[in-house]
């Protein structure tokens, strides 16, 4: 059943653009491609958030639980930080600890080279001023009562613009909309649970370019999201930080992710970080055998994949 | 060339929506697995790879339902079967099915040893419970599980565990076809590995004849089956080899999926990564021309109107393109240059 359609005359005349918006267009001819700068030295950029010694212990009766021991980091301004960790190596208690959602049991957090103080609500909320997150589940992270317009109006009026004029602030929302390739005006008077959800990830983002935080942890933001889309809202994340000097601390298990997109890795096992380092360095070079393990446990392309190595 | 375990032309289903309305989410698919191989199917979530796998084990209870095509699996007709009679006389003897979350439906009140005989005696196999607790013994030594599984409930044992007791409670009766939908994407990394270890070994073991592994993880099907299939809005676009479809991939759509491909290997860095902009179409109104040709770098206009058929080339390939196979080439060849 060989059949040959040949529409030469189609194929000069080119793709159907008819219809079409810039971005699309845009899209269409260079593909959503990422360009990373390989080569940022951040050894000697100020410190944003840095720990020592942070710890937390879970107790439930007798049993005592150590989700993060004693882990050291130190994160640079615009820096991309990956932690990664297979499930229950405490990676999500971190994120919680750095998101001040949880106290440490011990350490110090140290936020622009301060101790973090965030004794009392109204700490708190400057801290978040500071620190934002994108979740791995774009279901659950809005309001189901609140529309897109008092979703993204909320982050006008954190950041002080609440006395901004109606058309000021709608004109604040349709840029930080287009900044993500979605339409304001399609999508005001709209629900969040409307969109999908690579559309409603895309509006996370939106969020945090108008909240323009000095840190984004971003906790498995493409793993609900198809392989194909990932690399849109990875290019978005990446434009955020260029633009505004953004530090980007990605949690994640994906290893191959991580080695993508990060300047550091940070590999952590059972609450500690087993190894850390220029992801360069910690993936192609790697010192303790977890991270060993870990690598040659990832199903690989050029190299082959060992299956005797496990049980 | 060897026997033919699974074969199936133009299978054709539907779900019907509440509100009346046909969606063909396995759209004239045909497939053919030799005994001994496994087909890998690949594609976006949404694309009916799920769909197929239980149009495949003729679970057709509402919204779902059969349309048209042949299902064969050794020479047995199984299509259009009503889904008591498969339950009884095809599941388990001739196709066995591990759906996504298959770990989690182990009834934690019994043990695992039990799930066994409820399997045995479903099939009215005149066998004593000694006799079935024997060779689930012997079954389990075989793929390396410890016979204490046997003995605990499902609850007391770890996620990769559980994972690999339900891969061998539902082979139990030596399947001819093992369709395996996503039966690792939950796990960890090295949990996984566990997994297609035990498969790989189950079928160089004849336990199970073949397979058909469906997942998104694309450097996973490339390890684990001989040939994958690339899926879109419901139909086959691309199908070859493992090898050629990574390294030589020639529908728009299964280059885009190729090119998404992160591993931590040396080079990767380098790989310029793209996405494929747009969404799927609505299959409740599927448009008339090529199903991919709105979100394709290389559509032409004539595209968005004529349908494509799948067509061979080369050697067992097939492709659903507009474009001849050498346009394609020369266009990626040329691409690639560029960068």
């Amino acid at each position: 059943m060989k059949t040959e359609l040949n529409n030469e005359a189609a194929v000069k005349a080119g793709p159907n653009t008819e219809g079409m918006n810039q971005e699309q267009l845009r899209q269409l001819e260079e593909g959503v491609s990422l360009k990373i700068d390989r080569n940022k030295d951040f050894s000697n950029a100020p410190s944003v958030l840095r720990g020592e010694g942070v710890t937390r212990i879970f107790t439930t009766g007798k049993t005592r639980t150590v989700a993060v021991d004693h882990v050291n980091f130190n994160f640079h301004k615009g820096e991309l930080i990956s932690i990664v960790g297979e499930s229950g190596s405490g990676k999500t208690t971190l994120s919680k600890m750095l998101l001040g959602l949880l106290e440490p049991s011990d350490g110090t957090i140290y936020f622009n080279d301060q101790v973090r103080d965030i004794s009392t609500g109204a700490k708190k909320r400057a801290y978040w001023k500071g620190i934002q997150a994108i979740f791995q589940d774009p279901f659950s992270s809005y309001n189901i009562f609140h529309k897109i317009d008092s979703v993204l109006e909320d982050c006008i009026n954190l950041r002080g613009g609440k006395n901004l004029s109606k058309q000021e602030k709608y004109d604040m929302m349709t840029e930080a909309c287009s900044f993500v390739n979605l339409k304001f005006a399609e999508l005001t008077n709209k629900y969040p649970f409307e969109l999908s959800g690579g559309q409603m990830q895309r509006l996370m983002i939106a969020r945090i370019f108008l909240l323009k935080p000095e840190i984004l942890l971003a906790d498995e933001p493409t793993s609900m999201i198809d392989a194909c889309s990932r690399a849109t809202i990875l290019d978005m994340l990446l434009k955020l930080r260029d633009e505004t000097g953004m530090t980007v601390i990605f949690i994640t298990h994906d290893i191959g992710l991580a080695y993508y997109i990060s300047d550091a890795v940070y590999i952590m096992e059972h609450g500690k970080f087993v190894e850390q380092g220029p992801a360069e360095k910690v993936i192609l070079e790697p010192q303790a055998p977890y991270t060993k393990r870990l690598i040659s446990d990832v199903p690989k392309i050029h190299e082959p994949w060992d299956l005797s190595t496990v049980g | 060339m060897g026997k033919i375990m699974l074969e199936v032309n133009q299978l054709t289903t539907k779900y019907v929506t509440r509100a009346n309305e046909d969606v063909y989410a396995v759209d004239h698919v045909s497939l053919k697995i030799e005994e001994g191989k496994s087909l890998g199917i690949a594609g976006e979530s949404g694309c009916g790879k799920s769909t197929l796998a239980l149009s495949l084990i003729g679970y057709y209870f509402p919204p779902l339902h059969y349309m048209s095509g042949d299902i064969i699996i050794d020479g047995k007709n199984i299509s259009g079967l009503d889904p008591d009679t498969v339950r009884k006389s095809v599941l388990g003897t001739d196709v066995a099915y591990i759906p996504q979350a298959a770990m989690n439906a182990l009834n934690p009140t019994r043990k695992v040893y039990k799930f066994i005989e409820d399997v045995i005696h479903a099939h009215g196999l005149d066998m004593t419970n000694k006799d079935i607790y024997d060779m689930a013994h012997k079954r389990f030594e075989e793929v390396g599980l410890p016979e204490e599984a046997l003995l605990k409930h499902s609850v007391e044992l770890s996620g990769g565990m559980r994972q690999r007791v339900v891969i061998a409670i539902s082979t139990i009766l030596n399947p001819k076809v093992l369709i395996a939908d996503e039966p690792s994407s939950a796990l960890d990394v090295t949990s996984q590995k566990m997994v297609i270890k035990m498969m790989r070994e189950m079928m160089d073991k004849g336990m199970v004849k073949s397979m058909i592994f469906i997942t998104h993880e694309l450097p996973l099907l490339y390890n684990v089956t001989d040939d994958i299939m690339v899926m879109y809005a419901g139909q086959i676009v691309e199908k070859g080899t493992a090898k050629q479809m990574v390294f030589d991939p020639v529908h728009p759509y299964s280059r885009g999926l190729m090119r998404s491909i992160l591993v931590p290997e040396a080079g990767t860095r380098d790989v310029k990564l793209t996405a494929i902009p747009g969404t799927p179409p609505n299959l409740k109104h599927p448009p008339a021309g090529c199903r991919f040709a709105d979100r394709c770098k290389y559509a032409v206009p004539a595209c968005k109107v004529n349908a494509m058929p799948i067509m061979e080339f080369e050697d067992n390939r097939e492709y659903r393109c507009g474009h001849s196979v050498q346009h394609l080439r020369e266009v990626y060849e040329h691409e690639d240059r560029a960068e």
